[in-house]
């Protein structure tokens, strides 16, 4: 029997027929599950049918492993307070497993997000008893999630049957988990001493929960759960810091990357360019292209495409931004309003070029193997290494805008135009000239730019929408004419948004982010560092 | 903004019903009333989704045509009024839906016993329609004043408006918050008590949006040729100016915009019901930007040409997304650079071109 519950997928739906055939007739007196069990699990109010089912997971068996695949699977019907198990067109009764015909009167269960979610916690439990140890290991981490005191009998099974030393340790740790909110205060005790010898973020969570006055009273045991809770705090505190504050330099690292393309587009050129965001993508799908040519004609250096993909990509994406600016951004310097609304429609014919070339869906990036993996620094901390380079990168990029553009006659030329544009042209400089290779310059970076964000995200037709919202605000932060305060603001948006991404959740985050940023440009409208003088209110 | 203020004013002040004016008003009228019930059901819902888009093309102008501010976030007062008039729909399904329960079908999913505190009193149509234009009408008003109290203005402006709704969008994704997630309100089944589905209910629902359309136009004539109109309009020209002359423009500058929202508020409560659903993607910044290149297209500063833009994108629109979808995206984005490019002044100004040039020759 336990074969059934190895299989996955459409083998274990096969294998489930097969042994309900052979066995439905010879073997009546294994199916525990009583039809009033059935009824109850299926049946009526949601809380009666939740108590139902923890009731039956007491004694499982075969049959409820069933019932509560097929309910999962939305597989079942119910007719005169009968349930039937509909798979592939053919009916079987779910308390004697043998086929019947479904009667006519049979309606759909619908189960709602409650009872779906202990069903799905159920079917891990059931899976503790499975003979594939990887099975076991998912299942137990499945129910961390879900630990409750009435699957106790079925842990101690599994616990009981575990060989495996390391499973049996997070048996043994789940149970504590459950233990914990006992009836019985010596149980709830020793549990509480057991979990505290754990490091992990998930049991001090747990913890926290007993500590509220509505789920413990006792004051010992409270006590104890305090002193449990620093315990398991000291081991996590300084990994939850450094891992806050690294992976709010790698938002920040990519905040900067995308908004520096922008400090020189919007901040020394003045142009709103929102196709910027779609530069950006097409350096993504130059990395993906050149990524293809490797594996296709260079499979033995296929580690290092990304260094090719590199200039490539800005190359490619400074091209294309130069074109943008000979045919379109020229005629519109000065007038912000209509330059957004025109780069706005750059943006939706670049997003619908490369949907047509490439196809709509998602295109797969592969990182290099010296880009996989991390480095592990403490028991919560990882460090994935692509995250690391493009920190790094970021950085890399940053050194060589500011070369560019304090130390060589390109950027001296730049910054003339962008002061003074007559004085500048009666001093012989080709201002038309300098604008176009100031835009190519920014959008080749936002090409950077994207060829770093394919090492981390996905890369489709979408990826720039993502990003652009961000990055003005990077911008209107951080203030135009500068690059400083493009980094300051980069950087220091990346590690608050996810530092309240840590109290509130991802989305919240953000709009107190934009909330934080709406009433910062209340008190400085012309952002961190704001040019003084005349020249501030042109 | 320098090219605004190349268009010509008219000094001369025209009554409100001029005689083009008026006929244009009976010729609609017409329209709506004689054409509309024999029209087949496809176009009745599209002729009442167009115009509800062309107020909100309308409200567009009065704030960027007629004041010189750019939203990027009308998208969001649209869909605060649809979404006020969903919850009220919602309601109006009673225990017809799935679950056969009070609370809507999202609500008993969620495994939610109550009504959130925002939809108390949701149930009646009168208190949802408060809500379809005070909920956008109170948002603007205050995020307007924070934002025009420190002079923000221009392309800052736009793009803090864009953050905005796309802030809202993110929370009304959000299962918790409760308004419906990404799925948001459908499924409706009633208004009024009477069944929505049915034919006549689709004509009426056209009528009443005409009607409120043509009103706002009414509306947004008399403030554009009234005093206030004049100052909104000298603003657009030259706000330090305005300032100087002893002018508090925040005020006329924030009643404009709360007014244009509420307006946006009502023309999403219309395009709801016709519809039959609303989800936060009537808030991503995308949506926002079409609204501005409806005015641009028909033309800014004039009230004829934001409706006449908003009917010819979307004429345009569903004609593309049927014959070649492929190439939709293609056309509108050709749309935003040709008109900034080569048609500031949008389809009323090449008309207008064209006319003179007649007139010379």
């Amino acid at each position: 029997m336990p074969v059934s519950l190895s299989c996955t997928g459409i083998a274990r739906l096969l294998s489930n027929i097969l042994v309900i055939i052979l066995f439905s007739v010879i073997a009546q007196y294994n199916w525990a599950l009583s039809a009033d069990a059935v009824k109850a699990i299926t049946t009526g109010e949601n809380d009666d049918r939740i108590a139902a089912l923890t009731k039956a997971m007491t004694s499982p068996d075969e049959s409820l492993t069933r019932l509560i695949d097929a309910l999962l699977d939305d597989a079942v019907k119910i007719a005169d307070g009968r349930a039937f198990i509909v798979r592939d067109g053919k009916a079987i009764d779910a308390v004697s497993g043998i086929e019947v015909p479904l009667p006519s009167n049979a309606e759909d269960i619908i189960n709602n997000n409650r009872v779906r979610g202990e069903l799905d916690a159920a079917k891990a439990a059931l899976s503790l008893l499975s003979t594939d140890r990887n099975v076991r290991a998912k299942a137990i981490i499945e129910l961390k999630d879900a630990a409750d005191e009435a699957r106790l009998p079925l842990i101690d099974r599994a616990i009981a049957k575990e060989s495996d030393a390391e499973l049996k340790a997070k048996l043994q740790q789940l149970r504590a988990a459950m233990l914990v909110a006992s009836t019985d205060k010596s149980k709830r005790l020793d549990a509480i001493a057991a979990l505290a010898s754990s490091g992990e973020p998930s049991v001090k969570s747990l913890l926290q929960e007993r500590l509220q006055p509505s789920a413990e009273s006792d004051p010992e045991v409270r006590a104890a759960l305090v002193g449990a809770i620093k315990t398991i705090d000291g081991k996590l505190v300084w990994g939850e810091r450094l891992g806050v504050i690294f992976s709010g330099a790698s938002l920040g690292s990519i905040l900067l990357l995308v908004a520096l393309g922008l400090a020189i587009t919007y901040g020394l050129m003045g142009v709103i360019n929102m196709a910027h965001g779609e530069l950006m993508m097409i350096g993504a799908y130059t990395t993906y292209f050149v990524q293809n040519l490797f594996r296709q004609y260079l499979p033995d250096a296929f580690d290092f495409y990304i260094l090719a993909a590199i200039p490539v990509a800005f190359a490619v994406a400074a091209l294309v931004g130069a074109a943008l600016e000979r045919t379109v951004i020229r005629w519109l310097y000065g007038r912000p309003l209509e330059t957004l609304l025109a780069t706005w429609g750059i943006s939706l014919m670049l997003i619908q070029l490369v949907r047509s070339t490439f196809g709509a869906q998602n295109v797969p990036v592969e990182n290099p193997s010296w880009l996989s993996g991390g480095v592990a620094v403490m028991a919560n901390l990882t460090l994935p290494y692509n995250r690391i380079a493009i920190i790094g990168f970021a950085f890399f990029v940053l050194l060589l805008v500011y070369l560019l553009i304090n130390k060589t006659r390109l950027g001296l030329f730049v910054r003339g135009v962008t002061q003074n544009r007559t004085m500048a042209s009666c001093m012989g400089v080709n201002t038309a000239r300098i604008d176009t290779y100031a835009f190519a310059l920014g959008a080749g970076i936002a090409g950077l730019a994207g060829c770093a964000l394919s090492q981390v995200g996905n890369v489709g037709p979408d990826l720039g929408q993502s990003y652009i919202v961000d990055s003005f605000m990077v911008v209107v932060l951080g203030g135009v004419g500068q690059l400083a305060g493009t980094v300051y603001a980069a950087l220091g948006l990346g590690v608050l948004n996810k530092f309240l991404e840590g109290w509130t959740g991802a989305v919240l985050a953000k709009i107190f982010v934009l909330v934080f940023i709406v009433i910062f440009i209340q008190r400085r409208p012309q952002g961190i560092f704001a040019l003084k003088g005349r020249s501030a209110e042109a | 903004m320098s090219s605004i203020s190349a268009i010509a004013i008219p000094i001369q002040r025209t009554s409100l019903f001029s005689n083009g004016v008026r006929r244009g008003l009976v010729a609609s009228l017409v329209l709506l009333f004689a054409v509309v019930p024999f029209l087949p059901d496809f176009y009745v819902t599209l002729l009442g989704k167009i115009m509800c888009f062309a107020i909100c093309a309308l409200a567009m102008d009065l704030i960027w045509g007629y004041t010189g501010i750019l939203s990027l976030g009308h998208g969001l007062f649209f869909a605060l009024g649809g979404y006020a008039m969903g919850m009220y729909l919602m309601r109006q399904i009673g225990r017809d839906g799935v679950y056969k329960q009070d609370l809507p079908d999202f609500m008993v999913f969620l495994d939610w016993k109550e009504l959130p505190w925002q939809w108390t009193g949701s149930e009646h149509f009168f208190w949802a329609m408060i809500l379809v234009v005070a909920a956008p009408g109170l948002l603007a008003f205050v995020f307007g004043y924070f934002a025009f109290r420190s002079r923000i203005k221009g392309v800052y402006f736009s793009i803090i408006t864009q953050a905005m709704t796309f802030a809202a969008m993110l929370l009304f994704f959000r299962n918790e918050t409760g308004f419906g997630g990404n799925n948001g309100f459908t499924d409706f089944k009633r208004i009024l008590d009477i069944p929505i589905a049915t034919p006549s209910m689709r004509i009426a629902l056209c009528v009443i949006t005409g009607l409120v359309l043509i009103g706002f136009y009414l509306i947004a004539r008399y403030i554009v040729q009234s005093k206030y109109g004049r100052v909104l309009q000298a603003i657009r020209d030259a706000e330090s100016r305005v300032l100087f002359t002893g002018y508090n423009t925040l005020w006329y500058k924030l009643s404009i915009w709360t007014i244009s929202a509420m307006m946006c508020g009502v023309a999403g409560a219309l395009y709801v019901p016709q519809v039959g659903i609303i989800n936060p993607g009537e808030m991503s910044p995308a949506a926002s930007i079409e609204i501005a290149i409806w005015a641009a297209v028909g033309g800014r500063a004039t009230l004829i040409g934001p409706i006449l833009g908003a009917f010819f994108v979307n004429g345009a629109k569903s004609w593309f997304t049927v014959a070649f979808p492929e190439f939709w995206l293609y056309f509108l984005g050709a749309l935003f650079i040709a008109v900034t490019l080569f048609l500031p002044q949008g389809i009323v100004g090449l008309i207008r071109k064209l006319a003179n040039k007649r007139g010379q020759s």
